[in-house]
């Protein structure tokens, strides 16, 4: 089967320092999958390479057999680590302005996640409360119907109740033949919708290998393993 | 409410035994319909595709079976029920066994406070 993504012999550099060296990963359709590794790691700057928001110092990065590209920011879902909404904006102006930047937005959905929150679609961003701006932000890219999603950091900094909202969220949104990537050191809340995960160290995949294969050959979590592989 | 889930066991195992205790315990009634892959998923809070997979080798096993379009349903056969509820008595009794073994009982003493017990519950 043809693969979603793929990443081959992937390096990044700022002046000296290596944020990605020779990294190799390839993803397909139809899986939710971890990106785990401490901070540093490279998680980040994957994720700006495979969104074109970087570009490569080696290697190369394709998205359906394409560089990054027009195309390509079509069929990804990005969740930033920062938002770049204007904080200004109300809730339903922001969902006017993706239903009319991406042919893949669904406003009907985007509305009723937004009814089952109980938020006020007029309300400005600014007003919402941390919790309820990166809630807003997980829903309008989960209303769009894409092949890769990729979320980075999509749980940090809320608490536990809007992390299962999100986490439910997810679920719910993930149709069979799209790919989920999730960046995030919150191993253990994610740990169970996961069916793979990647492990980073120093720009370089550690570990590539499905939770339930880690469970069975390790008897652990991968939490536990994670805080093993990358103990200080 | 998520399921409670071990960290130290596969997922898809402890799912297929969740549910394996729904049906013995008659939560799912012989016969019935099971909630779809993707209703559990959400109400276990787990993956979609650990929960197919979990469904997938109960099939396997007989105790649920997959009608084309209509979704799963529990096995109609009291026999494969009852096998199911010796076989899951017997793994928590090897458990038990084991952990009184650990605390160095013998099996004359763990039967004898295994009938105290009875006792008192009546």
């Amino acid at each position: 089967m043809e693969m979603l993504l793929e990443c081959r012999n992937l390096s990044k550099k700022y002046r000296n320092f290596c944020a990605l060296s020779d990294l190799n990963l390839s993803l397909k359709h139809g899986e939710i999958v971890g990106l785990l590794g401490p901070n540093g790691s490279g998680k980040t700057t994957l994720i700006k390479l495979i969104n074109g928001l970087l570009s490569p110092s080696s290697g190369e990065v394709l998205i359906n057999n394409q560089a990054p590209g027009i195309e390509s920011k079509r069929i990804i879902a990005y969740l930033p680590e920062r938002s770049y909404l204007n904080s200004w904006m109300k809730i339903n102006d922001i969902i006017s302005y993706f239903d009319d930047f991406y042919d893949n937005f669904s406003k009907e959905r985007a509305y009723t996640m937004l009814d089952k929150l109980h938020l006020d679609p007029s309300r400005r961003l600014r007003t919402l409360s941390k919790g309820d701006k990166e809630k807003v932000q997980l829903i309008l890219v989960m209303s769009r119907d894409a092949d890769l999603y990729i979320l980075d950091e999509p749980i940090g900094g809320v608490d536990p109740a809007a992390r299962d909202y999100i986490l439910n969220t997810i679920i719910t949104n993930y149709n069979e033949n799209a790919t989920i990537l999730i960046s995030t050191h919150l191993i253990s809340d994610i740990e169970n919708i996961l069916d793979r995960v990647i492990f980073i160290k120093n720009g370089q995949v550690v570990l590539n290998s499905s939770v339930d294969e880690i469970r069975t050959q390790h008897g652990q979590s991968v939490n536990a393993l994670f805080r093993e592989v990358f103990r200080c | 409410m998520a399921w409670a889930l071990d960290n130290d066991r596969p997922i898809y195992l402890q799912l297929m035994e969740r549910i394996q205790m729904d049906i013995v315990s008659g939560n799912y009634p012989l016969g019935g319909k099971l909630p779809s892959v993707r209703e559990l998923a959400l109400d276990a809070a787990v993956n979609p595709n650990t929960m197919q997979k979990a469904l997938s080798e109960l099939e396997r096993s007989g105790i649920v079976y997959a009608q084309r379009t209509s979704g799963r349903f529990i096995t109609e056969d009291e026999h494969m029920l009852k096998e199911l509820k010796a076989q899951l008595a017997s793994e928590h009794i090897k458990e038990f066994l084991s952990k009184m073994r650990q605390l160095g009982l013998k099996e004359s003493e763990t039967l004898e406070l295994i009938k105290h017990a009875i006792k008192e519950d009546n």
